[in-house]
């Protein structure tokens, strides 16, 4: 017998077809199409006086029919065969949660209460669309909840239906500041990632230009004298700075750069982590315009970076109301008291109404990682944020002091407050791709290569004492 | 001793419940629940996390602040937020109340959402992605450890390729709308490269396509420029002639248009902006109706889209996550987002390019949505090509099975293209029985709420009057059909006969009805908690 050919495209090419029992002809009934029952398609296309299905394609011309079929894998039809398909491809899957892994960066791995995976899990949930108040109360009073909830923990008034994830949310921000000051320089203070900073400025190309003022290298802080003077040559729409920022590093300049932005007539537009804000200062009690950022931190599983969803605060300031592009929902009375009801602010700010007149534009984002997380804030309260904060603090302050006191190995700027991220250089010799290798060889996922000699670590309330010294045993042996 | 003392001999007649009747007595749940800031009380724990190791605080010595970790006092919080405090099982209770207070699709006929093809969301596909396998993954491991999900992200290409004939597909987007973006980006850096970033500045679309071509197209920095219906409904190939020219970049356009009419001429339209010098990029939003059938491909489009929540059954989630696909000709796979997933024939690995010069760069963080991205690479392996094709047919014959229900319902009428057939869905008008009655189209949709259905009532801007859009995509039965067509029926005879009952409901629902006027108002609109207590009560 000749073996079955493999390839790429069709690595289960030979998995047998299924033919089921009641099948008739060429046309098998399937689960999820009940309306595949011959003998109710014929009693369907009679009552319309359809001959076949054919005639509702009359309007497609034969130059563009698809006279053929596609070809695609043949389909497993049964439940069972399509669970033993997936669990082959999932096996080669190790996931970083049962993995002793100190990869954050941007997608962070937190415990997430099981309420929090029950809630959203839920089918009226998972299942809803665009339902409106009656159908849907416990939707809107969901989201107006998770928009309540972020405004106390950001300390601000107003928090959007999240928009897809923070790249977006630093984006929008942005252009909402553009919008309000109608002036096109927007100054990014420090080391962004550089995914983020390419979508920002794809997103604000036709509007902005953007400006990189990168930290001050001796400090690991903000380059204040480098942004005064990038301030001072005008038509500034916006600052833009982040807490704690890309590595981790929380900037005790943060506040003045408030001033300066003010000064200068620009908008202060921080992103932050708002995992940090149980314990650290939430950026519009700086000075902060408009707070970005994302909210996988607070109770969404990573999914291979599928679990993001991002936020915009700003103060209820009409100009920065109305330029929202996203939903908003409001709170507002029924005919009978004591009910809640709910419905969308300024709606007509949106595309939804006002297509390419309508602020950048609204559709289908993220809303049940908002529900989620409006779960997690509401289990976990003001301790519970306090207590997560001040656990990740500890954890990360410890990291760095272990792996600080490993021969080549450095942590710059190991004297200022780290939340989660902290970055090292190795200085043994061997560069951030071999140690990495060998880490994993351990069974350890290491960080996120920065360079070929640094490397990004993080720490969060998952790991314990032990996790850190393993891996800073591992790196012991290893680094040189 | 009989629990039932009147128990004894019972006639079989008064045994016998009686036959259902016609339409269900259904009744949304209704909790009255107060709001999670009105819960708990201070102290209360819904969970405990894990506290600063005792080994961990002595080798950090700790610090005055109180913490183990001294913060800079300019960024220290000194207030807590002021989140409720509330136990576990109180917290999970709220949200359950609220969850059943939702009608999701899973509960409901959902044809009347329209436009969206909603369809059912296989509950199997939900394992897969709660697996600690997807779930658990962080998007920078290293590949060696993901080759399952890279594997699934290639193969879901390849699937989608096939499906719409493009050479390359990104799977980045995070949504309908986010791909729509990410095409027009594309499109603007394709004509950077080609020195015509300052000329070519117009994209034209049409009224009937989803609000996000035109929005999409104004952030991106392009002029946009709307065709409107002729007098069958297609768009208007005149206009569209006289609205091309040298400032063209590109057309994007959706057909069959939410009108449910399939536009004959589209390849002539794709051919019109070609010539021009422009590229057409289709949205395929409306794609169930024609999967197998018809591809962006054959017609001559550079780019499209899928909405993999839509046509490829991913749940929608209260409005997200959902999952894009942009599909695109080789001339513009060099601007795909990056990055992309490969494989290697000669290692037999997976890998992710990032080195793509030419990419419009991020659209999304990492690799897109990933569990929608496996939900819809399941649905489609478990349907293959034949399903596909099954799906598409049986779309377009429960919506013209409705639509022929539907067209026997009084005041309801059927606007343009009188005596062609519809694909994926209807856009009908509600005005015969608006001058009638008085009874607006929102009115009916909140009536309907009432028999247990969802109908969407935005359409705008709204060029077909009293508009109503039912899509009942394959999933739905012949009796589903038949119910939500006879519960349209009955809220029309009440509009004609019983009006007042329209117009005063909803009657079953988890509230009564709202009073909007604040939502306008910057002086009272309450998009928080903090907003409500400080504008409206006062505290």
């Amino acid at each position: 017998m000749t073996p079955p050919e493999k390839s790429p495209d069709r690595p289960y090419a030979t998995d047998p077809a299924p033919v089921h029992p009641y099948a008739s002809g060429s046309t098998p009934v399937h689960p999820y199409i009940p309306n595949s029952v011959p003998a109710v398609r014929q009693a369907m296309l009679e009552a319309v006086g359809a001959s076949s299905v054919e005639d509702f394609y009359a309007d497609i011309p034969e130059e563009i029919r698809l006279r053929r079929s596609l070809d695609l894998p043949a389909p497993l039809r049964s439940e069972a065969q399509l669970v033993r398909h997936m669990e082959k491809l999932l096996a080669r899957n190790t996931p970083a949660s049962r993995t002793l892994s100190f990869l954050g960066g941007g997608c962070y791995p937190h415990h997430v209460p099981a309420v929090v995976d029950e809630v959203m899990g839920r089918a009226e949930f998972l299942t809803a669309y665009a339902g409106e108040p009656y159908e849907d109360h416990g939707r809107f009073q969901t989201m107006w909840e998770y928009q309540s909830l972020m405004a106390e923990l950001l300390d601000v008034d107003v928090v959007n239906v999240p928009v897809y994830d923070g790249f977006q949310a630093a984006g929008t921000a942005l252009r909402m500041a553009g919008r309000v000051t109608g002036l096109r320089r927007l100054l990014i203070s420090g080391d962004v990632d550089p995914d983020k900073l390419s979508k920002i400025r794809d997103y604000v190309r036709p509007d902005h230009e953007v400006v990189l003022v990168p930290a001050d290298p001796a400090t690991g802080c903000a380059d204040v004298a480098a942004l005064r003077a990038a301030l001072a040559q005008g038509d500034v729409a916006a600052l833009y700075a982040e807490a704690p920022s890309r590595l981790g590093l929380v900037d005790p300049t943060l506040p003045d750069l408030a001033q300066l932005a003010h000064d200068a007539g620009a908008l202060y537009v921080v992103g932050c982590n708002p995992m940090t804000l149980g314990v650290l200062a939430p950026p519009s009690s700086y000075g902060a315009d408009l707070t970005c950022g994302d909210i996988q931190p607070l109770g969404i599983r990573m999914s291979y970076g599928g679990g993001n969803a991002g936020f915009i605060g700003a103060n209820d300031d009409e100009r920065l109301v109305s330029e929202y592009p996203t939903r908003l929902f409001g709170l507002v009375p029924t005919d009978v008291e004591g009910e809640y009801g709910f419905g969308d602010v300024a709606y007509d700010r949106t595309s939804f109404a006002l297509r390419e007149e309508g602020k950048e534009w609204v559709g289908t984002a993220a809303a049940l990682h908002g529900i989620g997380a409006g779960v997690y804030l509401s289990l976990m309260g003001p301790q519970g944020m306090r207590d997560i904060g001040e656990t990740i603090l500890a954890h990360t302050a410890y990291a760095k002091q272990r792996l600080a006191a490993i021969p080549g190995i450095e942590v710059p700027h190991a004297d200022a407050v780290h939340f989660a991220d902290f970055p090292v250089r190795y200085t043994g010799g061997r560069g951030t791709a071999e140690i990495h290798a060998d880490l994993l060889e351990r069974g350890i996922f290491g960080g996120i290569e920065l360079a070929p000699d640094q490397a990004l670590f993080c720490v969060t309330e998952v790991h314990t004492k032990a996790d850190i010294d393993e891996l800073a045993a591992a790196l012991e042996e290893i680094v040189k | 001793m009989s629990a039932h003392p009147t128990a004894g001999p019972v006639a079989p007649e008064d045994a016998r419940i009686a036959d259902k009747p016609a339409l269900r007595r259904f009744h949304q749940a209704s909790w009255d629940e107060k709001l999670i800031f009105e819960l708990g009380s201070p102290g209360e724990r819904g969970v405990l996390v894990p506290a600063v190791d005792p080994e961990i605080a002595e080798a950090l010595g700790g610090c005055d602040s109180g913490g183990t970790v001294e913060i800079p006092a300019a960024l220290r919080r000194r207030t807590p937020p002021a989140l409720p405090e509330i136990g576990q099982q109180q917290v999970l209770r709220h949200y359950l109340r609220l969850s059943q207070e939702t009608l999701g699709a899973d509960l409901n006929v959902d044809v009347g959402q329209g436009t969206c093809t909603m369809k059912y969301s296989p509950k199997v596909n939900d394992r897969f992605v709660s697996d600690e396998r997807i779930a658990g993954l962080h998007p920078l491991q290293d590949e060696s450890t993901v080759q399952g999900v890279l594997e699934i992200l290639y193969r879901l290409e390849g699937l989608l390729k096939e499906v719409s004939g493009m050479d390359r597909v990104s799977l980045q987007p995070g949504a309908g709308s986010a791909a729509i973006y990410a095409n027009v980006a594309m499109i603007r850096g394709y004509f950077a490269d080609r020195g015509e970033a300052g000329t070519r500045d117009e994209i034209i679309t049409t009224i009937f396509s989803h609000p996000s071509n035109a929005a999409c197209a104004k952030t991106a920095g392009f002029k946009v420029i709307t065709l409107h219906p002729d007098a069958d409904g297609y768009p208007d190939i005149e206009a569209l002639k006289a609205a091309v020219g040298p400032r063209t970049a590109a057309l994007l356009i959706t057909n069959p248009e939410d009108t449910g009419i399939y536009n004959p001429r589209i390849a002539e339209f794709v051919d019109i902006v070609h010539a021009a010098g422009g590229l057409a990029a289709y949205d395929q939003a409306n794609a169930n109706g024609i999967l197998g059938i018809t591809r962006a491909r054959e017609a001559g489009f550079d780019l499209c889209h899928f909405n993999l929540h839509k046509t490829f059954s991913t749940p929608h989630a209260c409005g997200g996550p959902a999952a894009g696909a942009c599909g695109v000709t080789d001339a513009l796979a060099p601007y795909l987002p990056r990055p992309t997933a490969e494989f290697d024939a000669e290692s037999g690995r997976y890998w992710l390019d990032g080195d793509r010069p030419h990419s419009v760069g991020k659209i999304r963080p990492h690799h897109g949505v990933v569990p929608n991205l496996v939900r819809a690479y399941a649905w489609i392996m478990s349907m293959g090509a034949e399903g596909l094709r099954e799906v598409a047919e049986t779309a377009v014959l429960n919506n013209n099975y409705l639509l022929h229900k539907v067209r026997q319902i009084r005041g309801v009428s059927v606007p343009y293209a009188e005596g062609r057939p519809r694909v994926e869905q209807v856009r009908y008008s509600w005005e015969q029985l608006n001058e009638d009655t008085g009874i607006h189209s929102e009115q009916i949709g909140v009536r309907a709420a009432d028999f247990g259905t969802h109908y969407w009532t935005s359409h705008h801007p709204y060029v077909v009057p009293e508009p109503m859009t039912l899509e009942p995509t394959e999933s739905y039965s012949r009796t589903d059909l038949d119910e939500y067509a006879a519960i349209l029926a009955e809220v029309a005879r009440e509009a004609y006969e019983d009006p007042e009952t329209v117009r005063t409901a909803p009657h079953r629902s988890t509230i009564h009805r709202v009073r909007p006027e604040a939502l306008d108002d910057p002086a009272v609109w309450s998009p928080s908690w903090r907003t409500y207590r400080r504008k409206v009560l006062g505290v």
